[in-house]
């Protein structure tokens, strides 16, 4: 177990410094710096500026002076466009609000959709699978920047039961449309997932015998089905926590959250390039930890794989 | 005694009788796939579609980046979709035919799509072909590669990469060709490693056929059906990557349009009812959608054979 975590270390730690510096490199090659206005700034003033923010200095410099803060101090430097804030301020704001929204549409798009797909396998070829399996057929088509709009459209303005957007301090009602919005598709696969892999596991032999020696079903599900049929779920929440990460962008600018989404569509107009490299490094380095939990938690679940 | 030339007759027309005309994989597989109701209904979709985007812009009475100055501020009740005014779809907040917006929007959205297809067709096969043929330390290192790129938040990437190089299509387009091609090549080199253990290779391999005509004529053609499955269910999936993008307004610029930007603008005026604004694009960004998974879900069920 041990050399297996340690291995995908191995992988994960150079993933992590691949992404900074690309990300840096990026940043390096773009035209224009970040204080080239239409009016140019006097060359002293613009020369002190330069020297505050490091950009004098040679690019080698440059470069290991950021990966050198980014890692030991996780300091992502100063904002280029809000002067007197650093992008670690930004993060501090924003983060929270994404984070609340992104784990409450977890919640619901695990227990909506894991429970869906089990009622579906269960009920095969009755209306409740018909409509589960139409749901997420459905769902699929209506990624969250669909989903938005018509949820604003029909909650807002045609019924008016929900504010439009804004966060006001996480209260439930500025909670409820961005997360469905946001889970929605997530929920449909996971139904999806859950569906085919419990009906595959129901058809085996150790669920015949447990039904055989008499079980009710509701504990052959919980206690002989549930386990091996949530492995291909447990692999799909890598990729689904990364869509969710990613989509929390749209749902920040649309509901107007306040989210990282916002500062990261904002500094994408501004070309603030340090908050946009802040926010893409710590949305890597999530991604990267979390996929490592993910296999971590795989690989001690499912006894078939040898590490 | 000579056999009874009757008889012997009798024989050879059996045995061209046996010799009926045989049908090939791929006759079966499309006998299968028009047997999906579901699919076939989305590949005629599909064509429509297609044609509205091709040849849309023939029936269209207004330019797409006319702006009709006499509409803005009063689009509510005057830029109402109807055929007297030539605006079939209305107009949006500039005055602007909706109908030549919406397509032009598809069309955009078509190409990424088969733009997306496309590269993770050629690049993505051949990538996994390789890795999965040649095997051993080439492979592990190829397929690292794919693993590392596979775990960094590439919408993040992308964005960063519009923002300073300019916001433009060829852009997006070499943004989306960066991704598409990763899990292409991670089903192609998974195919590839049953494939090159089969006897047509083995024979191929001992009559000394060099490494890369065998990759490209006996490994490649037997990926096919698998490649177009999936290239078909990742078309969908790049046109909501740039819809995604679109929306966001960082990716197609003005004039020109997608539908992600199409919605995005119906969504922003949604308020003052104009709903056709956001009905039109959103219309067909979803049957586009809906029949590209439907047809990809008929061609896996046609082709693959592990489902059968």
């Amino acid at each position: 177990m041990f050399s297996f975590v340690a291995r995908r270390l191995a992988v994960a730690v150079p993933t992590l410094l691949i992404l900074v510096v690309i990300s840096f490199v990026l940043m390096y090659a773009a035209p224009g710096g970040p204080f080239n206005s239409e009016r140019p700034l006097p060359p002293e003033v613009l020369a002190n500026i330069e020297a505050k923010y490091g950009l004098d200095d040679p690019f080698w410099r440059q470069i290991v002076n950021y990966v050198v803060g980014v890692v030991t101090q996780f300091d992502f430097g100063p904002s280029f466009q809000y002067k007197s804030r650093s992008v670690n301020d930004i993060i501090a704001q924003g983060f929270p609000v994404t984070l609340t929204i992104g784990f409450w549409s977890f919640v619901v798009a695990m227990t909506a959709g894991v429970s869906l797909g089990i009622a579906a396998a269960i009920k095969q070829n009755s209306w409740l699978d018909y409509l589960a399996v139409g749901i997420s057929i459905g769902a699929q088509v209506l990624p969250n920047f669909v989903m938005a709009p018509i949820l604003l459209l029909t909650f807002t303005l045609w019924l008016g039961w929900l504010p439009g957007g804004g966060w006001n301090g996480g209260q439930w009602q500025h909670l409820i449309m961005p997360v469905v919005a946001l889970s929605t598709s997530y929920m449909a696969s996971i139904a999806r997932i859950t569906r085919s892999s419990m009906l595959e596991v129901l058809n085996t032999n150790f669920i015949r015998t447990a039904q055989a020696k008499g079980l009710p079903m509701r504990r052959v599900i919980w206690k002989h089905a549930m386990k091996p049929a949530m492995l291909p779920v447990l692999s799909y929440l890598g990729p689904a926590f990364v869509g969710m990460i990613t989509g929390s962008v749209v749902i920040d600018s649309f509901f107007s959250t306040g989210g990282i989404g916002t500062f990261f569509v904002n500094s994408a107009f501004n070309r603030d390039y340090s908050v946009m490299m802040g926010i893409t490094i710590l949305v890597g380095a999530l991604t990267i930890v979390f996929n490592l939990l993910v296999d971590v938690l795989y690989a001690w679940i499912d006894p078939k794989i040898r590490y | 005694m000579l056999p009874n030339p009757q008889n012997m007759q009798g024989i050879a027309d059996a045995m061209a009788l046996s010799e009926v005309k045989g049908r090939s994989l791929w006759a079966d597989a499309r006998t299968r796939f028009l047997r999906n109701k579901a699919a076939t209904v989305s590949l005629v979709l599909l064509a429509f579609v297609t044609a509205f985007a091709l040849f849309g812009s023939l029936v269209a009475q207004w330019e797409r980046d006319f702006v009709d100055f006499t509409l803005i501020g009063s689009n509510a009740y005057k830029g109402v979709p109807s055929l007297e005014t030539g605006h079939y779809f209305g107009t949006d907040n500039n005055g602007r035919d909706l109908y030549a917006r919406v397509v032009q929007g598809t069309g955009i959205s078509l190409m990424v799509g088969m733009v997306g297809a496309m590269v993770a067709v050629v690049v993505g096969t051949l990538y996994g072909a390789t890795a999965g043929y040649f095997g051993g330390r080439l492979d592990g290192v190829m397929m690292r590669i794919v693993d590392v790129l596979m775990s960094i938040p590439f919408m993040f990437v992308l964005i960063l990469m519009l923002v300073i190089f300019g916001r433009s299509i060829t852009m997006l387009f070499i943004g989306i060709g960066l991704i598409s091609w990763l899990d292409m090549a991670r089903i192609a080199r998974g195919q590839t490693l049953t494939i090159k253990n089969k006897e047509f290779v083995e024979v191929a391999v001992a009559t000394g056929v060099h490494p890369i005509k065998i990759i490209l004529r006996h490994i490649v053609p037997n990926l096919l059906g698998i490649v177009i499955v999936y290239a078909t269910l990742l078309v969908p999936n790049m046109i909501i990557f740039e819809s995604f993008i679109s929306f966001l307004g960082l990716g197609v610029q003005e004039p020109n349009t997608s539908l992600g930007a199409l919605i995005n603008e119906g969504a922003g005026s949604m308020q003052y009812g104009t709903l056709w604004q956001i009905g039109f694009p959103l219309f067909f960004f979803v049957v586009t959608i809906f029949a590209f998974f439907f047809v990809g879900d008929g061609l896996r069920d046609a082709l693959d054979p592990k489902d059968r």
